[in-house]
């Protein structure tokens, strides 16, 4: 029942932060390539100012799976690095607690271009 | 000439204003249930990766690099373009997007080469969401070490 209840939250959640970006690609002219940035960017502020946190122990992947947890995961690795290393550590921490999505990200895109061609536009 | 009875300006603000509603909300409807799927998949990933003793620092890592691998190679299949068209947010949004940004146009620029088609392209949204996410979390780094200091 427990395991129910979170993936509910998690759909609940996810669908509403996906709908904010639909309600920016509807409502204004904004490209996708900014509304990704402004998801990033909000997920990094949101989390300095104590917000993202508690949706993130709310709604688990909810929150961390759309790209403002990309930005939560940002700023919580900035903040641990700087409790760990102190000043430096703000230059360490976003990129060490998102290497492994970043890293994928590169490592399988560029097996895809190596693997696949090109398809034509649905 | 016939004289119309409205200007196009005006003739377009009563087209919108009939506009039934519903196209807007299938377009929320569809952004919702894809991006939350997505998200119980991610979910889904997590528990998993909790029953294989992952910690918590490494569970989410294979949370996510599961769903970037599930995002490049539907990306490379032509599938995740289709479901882009018909979720919208839905799909971009979520982090399966981040990885459709970044193999999408890597494999569109193929023919420029190896270096600048692929190896450029890679970055070509991920380029800005890559500069402007880590700045942002270097500012934050430095502006919690500054009131860190001032307080203790």
């Amino acid at each position: 029942m427990d395991t129910l209840f979170l993936f509910i939250k998690a759909f609940v959640v996810g669908g509403l932060i996906c709908d904010i970006g639909q309600l920016l690609i509807m409502r204004t002219k904004l490209t996708n390539a900014r509304i990704l940035v402004i998801f990033v960017v909000s997920g990094v502020v949101l989390t300095a100012l104590g917000l993202y946190k508690p949706l993130v122990d709310f709604a688990g992947a909810g929150a961390t799976v759309p790209l403002t947890g990309f930005g939560y995961s940002l700023a919580m690795g900035a903040i641990e690095a700087v409790n760990r290393y102190g000043f430096w550590g703000a230059f360490v921490g976003g990129v060490t607690r998102t290497a492994a999505g970043i890293t994928a990200a590169v490592v399988f895109g560029l097996l895809n271009a190596l693997i696949f061609k090109p398809h034509a536009k649905p | 000439m016939s004289r119309l009875p409205f200007t196009p300006d005006e003739y377009g603000e009563i087209v919108s204003k009939l506009t039934p509603p519903s196209r807007h909300l299938r377009g929320y409807l569809r952004a919702f249930w894809v991006g939350g799927v997505i998200c119980v998949l991610g979910q889904a990933l997590t528990l998993w990766a909790e029953t294989l003793s992952l910690g918590e620092t490494t569970a989410p890592m294979f949370t996510t690099s599961v769903l970037v691998f599930l995002g490049t190679t539907l990306t490379g299949i032509g599938v995740y373009d289709r479901i882009g068209k018909y979720a919208g947010a839905g799909s971009a949004i979520p982090v399966t997007g981040f990885a459709n940004s970044v193999a999408a146009p890597a494999i569109e620029f193929q023919r420029e080469g190896a270096i600048t088609g692929v190896g450029a392209r890679l970055f070509t949204l991920a380029g800005p969401v890559l500069a402007y996410g880590i700045a942002a979390s270097v500012l934050v780094g430095i502006v919690y070490w500054l009131i860190r200091g001032w307080v203790l």
